[in-house]
């Protein structure tokens, strides 16, 4: 006869991924294409925690478990809400009504990153100027460290932070994948880079005489005919030009 | 011969350690307590709901239910508590509620019963896919085999089994020793 323990079996993996995501704690995430390529995306009840491009499903559990100490476990779908609002992020480039899970990041990432999520897509701005507008100005280096450490690339937009020289820089997923994103957004790449090759960090108006980060949309109206090229602020200003109130290129 | 061994040596200690670490951070150590009971409870619980019930849900439910008790007790209510004989309490109730819901609507085939042995179905006429053990277990009195499945598949002491079902311990030895005896004389 079989032996009564022999009908210990064991329970479906299922049981685990269920009560600790009922539970609220691990977070469910789902595979989703976006300009970046193929990624994972994992959730929450406070919204959307974690996002990779390009891993394996392995790599990415690994990889939420160690940035948010929580396992994650591959789901169906997202709710519906979330769901929709993340396709409505990825399509417009904006946050939107997109929830973020912001509870793993220190306050001082979270302002970097909600900076980082106003600016436009088809924009860039360099890391001093992030630096600037969250009133820390010599904080530039930390600000780089809080964007490459950015749980949530593609929906929050770090990849439209640049160096301070103007130049694309270094992206978590490699070079080549944030000029992409920046490409399908709309920014000539190509454009910005020989910008910044030539020294040239700011654009003006010689008719307004306003001066914007060169992927202003303003700048971008300007013709070639009225517009010049600045190195620095303070050339702008000593030209007699003022900065845009939009890309706030520098203090007011 | 049915086999009267259960859980391996260095058990209580573990069990000890997991309980501190619930009563320091119930969100921390909750996951552990899943991994721990996962294989005991849904294994014992198969046996105890009809088929027709699904046992992963009813454990699913009794490690929430759990969850949501211990995030409201005291580090010293968790160090107080009996950790095993408390989940089954919970899932123990859990079964009984999903037979008598079954038991409620006439028109979903009861299947081998939590509430006494099958009337006229003799065990050859079980699915096929489970042994012969399973389906003679499915005729014992609900009691003998609540206290079987627990002792046998979940691997508790008598006094646990006792504490988990509110009963008196010599009745669960009782009920054990008649459980057993019924089986061996049905395979017979």
């Amino acid at each position: 006869m079989k032996e009564l323990r022999d009908l210990r079996s064991t329970a479906p993996e299922s049981l685990t991924s269920q009560v600790l995501l009922e539970a609220g704690l691990a977070d469910g995430y789902v595979a989703r294409s976006g300009p970046g390529g193929e990624m994972f995306v994992a959730f929450n009840e406070r919204g959307v925690s974690a996002i990779q491009i390009g891993a394996d499903p392995a790599a990415f559990e690994r990889w939420v478990e160690g940035t948010l100490s929580r396992p994650a476990f591959l789901v169906r779908s997202m709710p519906e809400r979330l769901g929709r609002a993340f396709d409505k992020a990825l399509a417009t480039g904006r946050l939107g009504s997109l929830a973020i899970d912001w509870s793993s990041m220190s306050e001082f990432q979270q302002k970097v990153l909600r900076k980082t999520a106003e600016i436009a897509p088809g924009q860039v701005r360099p890391y001093s100027w992030v630096a600037r507008e969250i009133g820390n100005p010599k904080a530039a280096r930390a600000v780089g460290t809080a964007l490459a450490r950015n749980p949530v690339p593609v929906v929050v937009p770090c990849h439209r932070v640049v160096r301070n020289d103007g130049h694309i820089g270094n992206y978590a997923f490699g070079p080549d994948v944030k000029r992409t994103i920046l490409e399908i957004e709309g920014l000539d790449v190509s454009s910005v880079e020989r910008l910044a090759d030539r020294g040239i960090r700011l654009t003006g108006s010689d008719t307004t005489r306003i001066f914007c980060n060169p992927s202003c949309s303003d700048a971008r109206r300007t013709t070639d005919r009225h517009r010049v090229e600045f190195r620095s602020e303070q050339q702008a200003r000593d030209a007699g030009y003022r900065p845009c109130r939009h890309c706030r290129p520098a203090a007011a | 011969m049915i086999a009267t061994n259960q859980g391996g040596a260095g058990f209580l200690g573990e069990m000890d350690q997991l309980q501190r670490s619930l009563a320091r951070d119930v969100d921390d150590a909750f996951v552990e307590l899943v991994a721990e009971f996962r294989d005991g409870l849904f294994s014992g619980v198969r046996r105890l709901v009809p088929q027709s019930v699904d046992a992963e849900d009813i454990c699913a439910e009794a490690f929430l239910r759990a969850y949501r008790a211990l995030v409201s007790m005291s580090p010293a209510e968790i160090r107080r508590l009996d950790l095993a004989p408390w989940l089954w309490t919970i899932a123990l109730n859990l079964c009984r509620n999903a037979a008598r819901r079954r038991a409620r609507k006439p028109w979903v085939q009861l299947d081998a019963a939590w509430n006494g042995p099958m009337a006229d179905r003799g065990p050859e006429s079980q699915a096929l896919d489970r042994s012969h053990l399973e389906a003679l277990l499915e005729t014992l009195p609900s009691q003998q085999r609540a206290a079987v499945v627990l002792r046998y598949i979940g691997g508790l002491a008598y006094s646990d089994i006792a504490t988990a079902t509110g009963r008196p311990e010599g009745s669960i030895r009782s009920d054990v020793n008649r459980g057993l005896k019924r089986l061996r004389r049905m395979e017979n």
